[in-house]
């Protein structure tokens, strides 16, 4: 496999932002990592996951949806849509890849959101393969090897190289326009590396973690569980489990009068918020356990019966590390799950 | 780039009627004459003013009305507010249609049709009202049987006298809720005035109102006889996108917006009562 040595991996970073826009993920000054666009002299990241998700390269927290101008009773619509540039996001984890096929299926679904759609293929995604999974991760339970995760180039490190595996045609041309960059390089040491990975994820607290109690099939069965009054009670609907999903992707749509014209714009919404279904003539989810089982619904139940069994959460844990009442997902999977 | 659904066209208030004290109906036509865009009975359009807010409607014209779009709209929030607030030619944003429509062509042809309205319920059934009218020989007995809260709260009262009740091909059954001088018809609350008119139970029923008039409508329908198959209604929740993404309208797997908003009841049945 093809490979380059962890010194040379910045003067790499230095030739691929020569050309496009690249995204890494670094350490801010707290300590926690985050997507930046590389400037020369930052380095990667060694945690292991960012705190936000990646969805933002794809479904920004606020974009501009259109622009009016008002003039008497006139409006003229002003499309303030612009062709994406080309960009590279290096280091995004297997459960992070996972959840852009997730996105696409609602995004990309007909009517094909433009946005969207725009960034989507103008970016190419380079995934880093994990070698310590952490103990709030679950993503083989929704079926992801995350020492072999998706994108269109994954990479692997064996603590002195990283070796480049290409996964799209898309990826391919990629490696192709690095290729003079890279050497052939010998995979024993990182099969060494993967097989340890492999371990540490057999032993992880979430390890046996099981879907097979969910499903559309299991609709009106969960709907009805007594166990949400219980789950949901401490549940403050703060939405942070919402804002760090990389799955969630409700959204909500208002005008900002700046004074010169109307903004429109999409931001990111919640269905755990008290005002998301609020109408002028009432609320058709009234109570927080409505509210927080309609989330967990959804990414248990009502994707799946949509988009053939494929679950909407992919065991990132970033739930679990952010509920500032430690609830989270695998305390519902638990909580609802078939005993017998 | 492609044209995307959420951003709008443009549409101009040609008309404005006062219905009720708080329902007018509006019609909209493209700038340069004619509809914006087509649409089945019992679809949905995003209207806006930019700045104020957008909402879903039902459009109430039928599709057989080729000149202009029409919808009823109550008052009652902010944006509805704003909306009253206009003069004709005033022009708005409009984007659609969406949403499935009442099965005109299918299911409802040749069947006779029982229409029960509530209020400004009678919007979105107004819509397939007379596009039956205006394709009469495709459907069998047609009976419109409609209430509100007084004579004044009856939207279309007009049109509801000068044509539908004057249509020997149509039975009218008007009802209020209480007595009122200058009235000399029915008076009691619809589900009521059902099981006293106790329709046939061959007829395929289209209900929409007032959620608690929806549910003692049915649960009166069920006691004559009829099943939740032969019952459809139109649903109304809180909508963004109009297309199934932005989530708020999701009711079990399904989206008021894209897989509503016309459900039968049975459909309805399988899925959560959170509407």
């Amino acid at each position: 496999m093809l490979k380059i040595s962890a010194d040379k991996l910045n003067s790499l970073f230095d030739a691929i932002s020569a050309k496009q826009t690249l995204y890494i993920t670094v350490d801010n000054e707290k300590g926690s990592a985050e997507y930046k666009k590389y400037e020369s002299g930052m380095t990667l990241s060694k945690s292991l996951n960012t705190v936000r998700s990646a969805k933002d390269f794809f479904f920004p927290q606020t974009e501009n949806l259109a622009d009016f101008k008002v003039e008497g009773k006139n409006i003229e619509v002003i499309d303030v849509r612009e062709e994406s540039e080309d960009f590279v996001v290096f280091g995004v984890r297997a459960c992070d890849a996972r959840s852009f096929t997730i996105l696409d299926k609602v995004f990309l679904s007909e009517p094909v959101d433009s946005y969207y759609k725009n960034r989507r293929e103008h970016s190419t995604i380079i995934t880093m393969a994990c070698t310590k999974p952490a103990e709030t991760c679950f993503c083989t339970a929704f079926g992801m090897d995350p020492t072999v995760p998706e994108g269109d180039v994954a990479v692997f490190s064996d603590g002195e190289n990283y070796f480049f595996l290409e996964r799209t045609e898309k990826g391919k041309k990629f490696i192709a326009s690095i290729s003079d960059m890279l050497e052939d390089g010998d995979t024993a040491k990182l099969n060494e590396v993967q097989e340890k990975a492999r371990n540490i994820m057999k032993k992880l607290p979430l390890a046996n973690l099981s879907t097979k109690s969910f499903g559309g099939e299991r609709l009106m069965k969960h709907f009805n569980s007594e166990k949400w009054a219980e789950l949901s009670e401490s549940c403050l609907g703060c939405g942070t489990c919402t804002f760090v999903c990389p799955t969630c992707q409700c959204y909500d749509i208002r005008d900002f009068n700046t004074g010169h014209g109307i903004k429109r714009f999409r931001c990111w919404d919640s269905c755990m918020y008290s005002d998301f279904t609020k109408m002028a003539h009432g609320n058709s989810r009234n109570s927080q356990l409505e509210r927080f089982r309609q989330r967990f619904m959804h990414k248990l139940v009502y994707f799946p019966a949509n988009n053939n069994g494929e679950f909407g959460c992919v065991g990132c844990g970033r739930c679990l590390s952010k509920c500032p009442v430690s609830m989270n997902i695998v305390k519902v999977m638990k909580a609802l799950e078939d005993k017998e | 780039m492609n044209n995307d659904t959420l951003i709008p066209l443009i549409g101009v208030v040609t008309d404005i009627r006062q219905d009720t004290p708080d329902v007018k109906t509006f019609r909209v036509n493209a700038i340069e004459g004619g509809k914006v865009f087509e649409h089945m009975p019992g679809q949905c359009a995003m209207l806006s003013i930019p700045g104020v807010g957008e909402g879903m409607f039902s459009i109430t014209s039928s599709p057989t009305n080729k000149e202009f779009m029409e919808f009823s709209i109550k008052k009652c929030g902010c944006l509805t507010t704003w909306l009253h607030a206009m003069d004709v030619g005033q022009q708005i944003t409009i984007r659609g249609p969406y949403g499935n429509y009442f099965p005109v062509e299918t299911d409802l042809k040749g069947k006779d049709l029982l229409f029960i309205a509530g209020g400004i319920g009678l919007a979105p059934l107004r819509s397939v009202i007379n596009y039956v009218r205006d394709n009469r020989a495709n459907y069998g007995d047609v009976q419109i049987i409609y209430g509100s809260r007084s004579k004044d709260d009856l939207v279309d009262y007009q049109e509801i006298i000068d044509e539908w009740q004057a249509d020997p091909n149509i039975k009218v059954n008007l009802t209020i809720d209480r007595e009122q001088e200058g009235w000399d018809g029915h008076v009691g609350f619809v589900p009521n005035y059902v099981k006293e008119l106790n329709p046939s139970t061959n007829k395929t029923v289209l209900v929409c109102g007032p959620p608690i008039m929806i549910k003692f409508t049915l649960a009166g329908l069920k006691e004559l006889g009829f099943t939740e198959t032969q019952v459809y209604t139109t649903m109304e929740l809180r909508m963004k996108c109009g297309v199934g993404k932005c989530g708020r309208c999701n009711i079990g797997n399904k989206y008021v917006c894209k897989d509503g908003p016309v459900f039968r009841f049975d459909q309805l049945g399988e899925l959560p009562d959170e509407y």
